[in-house]
């Protein structure tokens, strides 16, 4: 399988690549780490006219503490998520998850902008961004913008970024004493695309759940936060029952879609079965 | 939790195979040793010479505009835009392809029941699965191919489609020729016994369904070919993937009308074929009929997607099994229905007979069953045609009567392992004939079942998996006896006509310097058989291993029958082995020439000729050679210096060596999600004497990942109106290293009789028995639920929905969507 012809730009700087952006409109596509957009163009699934490629921007790396938020720039490797202190220290829940994207290989390459801004429904980062009510940072030559994570992601493969825009940094609040996480998903095997995750972040202040953000994702078109597992949660202590009321309110929040993996009463299975594991991760921790 | 931990292997990590000298090697010989293959170093340095990789003088690229549905008819083909687009050399239909070119179409003479309908390289006038080529577009480039072939404008009729084998068969089916007038391609019922009365009077009669989904071959290197065409000496020099390709050369003569002799196939490096590349493709046959209708190199290379639209797939079979036992757990029965679906044609030259044939005549051909029936029927269907596949329909037969015992042993309160014993076929019973017909020289199935319940630390095993229980971890053991087809003779394909030989030849010569060039006619795809044929050489002309050179696949060299069936040692091998004794006589004739002494009083050890009897150094190989080569003035006139020798090989007494072995597969489902974990595998083999322990264990390894991809991860589904749905590497999921258990190998040493180096085959078992122990360890698994599986691969939502978690069958079932309708008996 070959690509079609296309035309390449490697932007050296933001206002370079986001001219260029301006110039192209929707016939633009932006190369980050590629691993996704690569096997779309070989498959003649996405025909661009042009790629722009922003690997040599330095603006978009980095990831930084500045005062109670982590910046993380658009061109983060997956791998360095990963071996970062930083996320590891400030930023757990990140650590936890992006071990289950793909393979090494992958992760050496792929970024963690390139990944919101796919959207895809199965991946990791963004689940957690909506379960870390992250703030992501998009660029046009106009001016940037800030918006939530959980506005960001609208539907299947689908955000609020505008054609002239460029996903440029995630803000992510600094850990705190009470909050904790939890994280668990189902894979056929190990490194494919999540059939059913669940990403969570809880406060919890003496013993009790002050807030729960429980996102589910690959069983659904966009990382789901799940409202009435929330609710259910809400004030309460932690323990067993509190754990089988998350995984029954659980229910409500779920609207799984069927695929090869499984149908859609599969899919609320095993979004209750992970829901139980995750919730008995943030008792346990 | 188990109060102490089962040996399972893990404390006895000796090497496989514990010193198994080969008697008819001196010590210290290569044979027997487990020699790195050299091959190993080059592909891993990338310097692989694969099909793709070359690139010829004015070549030019193909693309295939390849059908979108899975059933219709070309009403019209537009090319006027593709052939308007830079780059397009021509834009080529099957109407071209017909000038040059004759179709094909499967005939079996000692079969003629068998129906098939002609099949053009290029479709003509009608398609029968998703995938088939309907255009070709040649341009300079494969990307320029691709974009023009977009612009051919075909005009299609939709026809409707059928995708279910069952359904296939039921009146009033859509039929995929209508030529022929029915989807039966095959049908036969095998008897041999009272199977009524067995099962009338017996103590136990256990049924289970089982539904094996359609697989695919998916060889790490896909298809590729070159072909140059020189209407001056009208010759044709192809360089081809392929597992064999003197078959080639013999069909693009036939196909393109040129003369054997000035036809060439080289297959090179072959990255992986798993017999998906032992057949003959339309779209292969097109390349070779563009090179003429050209003039010019043209390359084929297919891509992944077109790998699952066109490889041949395997294996899709629908079958329900009886077995009767006695109190005792005495087998008295066994009776299978078959239906398998073979897709739209059935596959050039072969046919795709073999899985059916081998699924319904090998059930059970290792136990002692006075009285056996099976029913097969085969049917034509819109998908992509089925073909050969790493065990063909061993790996069938063999899951069905696994289970089947499995089922047999639970409702008699009998051991699993105790169960086959008392059934196997005993030492003084052989040489045997099963039931269903299989001919067994000599097996070994007592010894290898000894062997592997201490090599897994069965009974501690066992006692773990009831404490495990108790404590809510599910966990199952599976057993699977299995029998390997190896080294077919001549009576496989000489009965139905077919161009296929099963006898393979040996060249061999020494060079001036004293080593040795090496010509045979089996070919490699990966497995380092070439490796195992110079350490033959070597160790029968006394000379290092690394003085030998061995070179295949090249149909202008060594004839014989390339890569498949478990053949390349066991075969060629023996024709190695012979050449190699001529050519040691040849060499010791002119020795003693020189020496004015006998040549049985010489030998050659170490590069030297010395004196049988003392082992006192006379001569330096080199020198005999030199003298051969430079200076015959030295030799008595009546002395021709003859250092080449040529040998053939193939089984004559045996129709083909049954090899024997047993899998252990030992995992734990998890009852929430369905997931299954596997912790360890075993397996004790008995492949006759093992020239090279690390190819040998390594094909075991292989083969048993490839049987456990069927079993828990690989289908090939396709939708109701035909199209398939796993056609990516996304959808199709193929084994990884991370879910695979440690493997531990054992084996147990029955040379095969009535041949020199006693080898069996081996490629195969590992394929043919771990699909079935998955099938009886997951069921064994999920005896305390008293439910049981019946569908590949066994995914969680399988398990889930055998467990009744999941109130509804699964949604995605387009094989099998009326499982409970029962029409299979």
């Amino acid at each position: 399988m070959k690509a079609p012809n296309f035309a390449y730009l490697r932007a050296t700087d933001l206002p370079g690549a986001l001219a260029a952006l301006d110039s192209y409109g929707t016939g633009a596509r932006i190369l980050a780490g590629g691993q996704s957009l690569m096997p779309a163009l070989n498959f003649r699934l996405d025909v661009p006219e042009v790629l722009i490629d922003i690997n040599g921007v330095a603006a978009l790396t980095g990831i930084e503490i500045q005062g109670d938020v982590i910046r993380i720039g658009a061109l983060t490797r997956h791998a360095e998520l990963e071996a970062s202190a930083v996320i590891a220290a400030e930023a757990p829940l990140l650590a936890a998850a992006v071990r289950h994207v793909a393979h090494p290989a992958i992760r050496n390459r792929g970024t963690i902008g390139g990944s919101l801004s796919l959207a895809d429904p199965a991946a990791e980062l963004p689940a957690c961004m909506v379960a870390l009510e992250a703030e992501l940072v998009l660029a046009s030559s106009a001016g940037s913008r800030t918006i939530g994570a959980a506005a960001f992601f609208r539907g299947l493969f689908e955000t609020d970024r505008r054609p002239n825009e460029i996903l440029v940094e995630v803000r992510v609040k600094r850990q705190t004493p009470n909050r904790r996480h939890g994280f668990a998903e189902l894979s056929r095997r190990h490194g494919d695309f999540a059939v059913v995750g669940i990403a969570c972040q809880a406060d919890v202040a003496d013993a009790k759940v002050a807030a729960l953000r429980l996102v589910v994702f690959g069983s659904e078109s966009f990382p789901r936060v799940a409202s009435h597992a929330a609710a259910a949660a809400q004030g309460r202590v932690l323990s067993r029952a509190l754990r089988d009321d998350i995984v029954a309110a659980l229910l409500e929040d779920l609207d799984p879609s069927d695929n090869l993996q499984g149908g859609a009463a599969t899919k609320r299975q095993w979004a209750q079965i992970l829901a139980g594991r995750v919730v008995a991760q943030i008792t346990a921790a | 939790m188990p109060s102490r931990a089962c040996l399972r292997g893990g404390s006895r990590r000796e090497p496989a195979i514990a010193s198994a000298r080969h008697p008819a090697f001196p010590a210290g010989s290569p044979v027997g040793e487990g020699v790195a293959r050299p091959s190993a170093l080059r592909l891993a340095s990338g310097r692989g010479r694969y099909t793709d990789d070359q690139t010829l003088p004015r070549m030019v690229h193909l693309a295939f505009v390849r059908s979108p549905m899975a059933h219709a008819r070309i009403r019209g083909i537009d090319i006027a835009a593709a052939l308007a687009f830079p780059g397009v050399v021509r834009v080529v239909t099957g109407a071209d392809i017909a000038t040059v070119c004759k179709p094909m179409q499967v005939t079996l003479a000692h079969l003629p029941q068998h129906v098939s309908a002609e099949q053009w390289p290029i479709a003509i006038a009608e398609i029968a699965f998703q995938g088939e080529p309907v255009a070709a577009v040649v341009a300079r480039s494969r990307r320029e191919a691709e974009d023009a072939a977009e612009l051919v404008a075909v005009d299609w009729e939709e026809l409707p489609a059928v995708v279910d084998p069952i359904a296939a068969l039921a009146a009033g089916s859509p039929m995929v020729h209508s030529s022929l007038g029915s989807n039966l391609a095959f049908s036969a019922r095998f008897e041999n016994g009272e199977v009524d009365r067995a099962f009338a009077a017996a103590a136990a009669v256990v049924e289970h369904r089982f539904d094996f989904g359609r697989v695919a071959c998916v060889a790490l290197e896909s298809r590729a070919i070159i072909a140059d065409y020189d209407p001056t000496e009208r010759s044709l020099l192809v360089r081809q993937s392929h597992q064999s390709p003197h078959l080639m050369q013999t069909m693009f003569a036939r196909h393109l009308g040129l003369a054997e002799h000035r036809v060439r196939v080289i297959a090179g490096d072959v990255g992986g074929a798993f017999g998906s590349k032992l057949h003959v493709y339309g779209d292969e046959i097109a390349t070779a009929a563009i090179a003429v209708l050209l003039g010019r190199p043209v390359k084929f290379t297919a891509d992944r997607l077109e790998a699952f639209q066109s490889d041949a797939q395997a294996r899709e079979f629908l079958a329900t099994g009886r077995l009767a036992a006695d109190r005792d757990g005495r087998i008295l029965a066994i009776d299978v229905d078959l239906v398998s679906g073979i897709g739209g044609y059935s596959i050039y030259p072969r046919s795709s007979l073999g899985d059916g044939l081998q699924a319904a005549t090998f059930l059970g051909a290792a136990y002692d069953i006075a009285a056996f029936r099976s029913q097969l029927r085969v049917a034509y269907q819109n998908k992509v045609p089925s073909g050969a596949l790493r065990g063909v329909g061993q790996p069938i037969s063999c899951s069905i009567v696994e289970q089947l015992i499995d089922l047999a042993a639970g409702a008699l309160d009998i051991d699993p392992a105790e169960m086959r014993r008392r059934n196997y076929l005993r030492q003084g019973q052989f040489p045997a004939t099963s039931k269903g017909g299989l001919k067994m020289t000599e097996l070994s199935l007592v010894p290898c079942l000894d062997r592997i319940l201490e090599l897994m630390d069965y009974r501690c095993l066992r006692q773990q998996q009831s404490e495990l229980r108790e404590a809510g971890i599910h966990r199952g053991i599976g057993f699977a006896t299995f029998l390997e087809q190896t080294a077919p003779g001549a009576g496989l394909y000489g009965p139905g006509g077919l161009p296929i030989t099963s006898q393979d030849s040996c060249i061999i010569r020494f060079e001036p310097s004293g080593t040795v060039r090496c010509e045979i006619g089996c070919s490699d795809q990966g497995q380092g058989t070439l490796t195992g044929i110079a350490q033959i050489v070597a160790a029968t002309l006394g000379i290092p291993l690394d003085d030998v050179a061995v070179s295949a696949g090249d149909s202008a060299g060594a004839q014989g029958g390339g890569a498949w069936a478990s053949r390349g040692l066991a075969i060629s091998g023996e024709a190695a082995h012979a050449a190699a004794r001529q050519l040691r006589r040849n060499l010791l004739t002119v020795a003693a020439a020189v020496l004015q002494g006998n040549l049985e009083d010489l030998d050659i050890r170490d590069r030297l000729i010395v004196d049988v009897a003392d082992g006192r150094e006379r001569l330096s190989l080199a020198r005999v050679c030199e003298i051969a080569y430079y200076c015959q003035d030295l030799l008595p006139p009546e002395v021709t210096p003859e250092l080449s020798a040529t040998s053939h090989f193939t089984p004559r007494t045996d129709p083909y060596f049954i090899a024997n072995g047993i899998q252990a597969c030992h995992l734990e489902i998890d009852a929430e999600t369905g997931w299954i974990k596997l912790l360890d595998h075993w397996i004790v083999d008995d492949c006759g004497h093992v020239i090279n322990p690390l190819l040998v264990d390594d094909q075991l390894r292989g083969g048993i990942v490839q049987g456990l991809g069927a079993a828990l991860f690989e289908r090939c589904v396709y939708d109701e109106q035909g199209q398939q749905l796993t056609a990516t590497m996304a959808d199709y999921l193929v084994p990884m290293a991370a879910e695979m258990p440690d493997i531990t190998i054992a084996h147990v040493l029955t040379p095969q009789p009535g041949t020199a180096l006693g080898i069996k085959g081996v490629g195969e078992a590992g394929t043919i028995g771990a699909t079935a122990a998955v099938w009886c360890a997951v069921n064994d698994a999920l005896r305390p639920f008293g439910v049981r599986v019946g569908r590949q691969p066994f995914s969680p939502e399988v398990i889930l929905t055998a467990l009744g978690v999941i109130p509804t069958p699964p949604v995605v079932d387009p094989v099998n969507p009326n499982d409970e309708e029962g029409d299979m008996q």
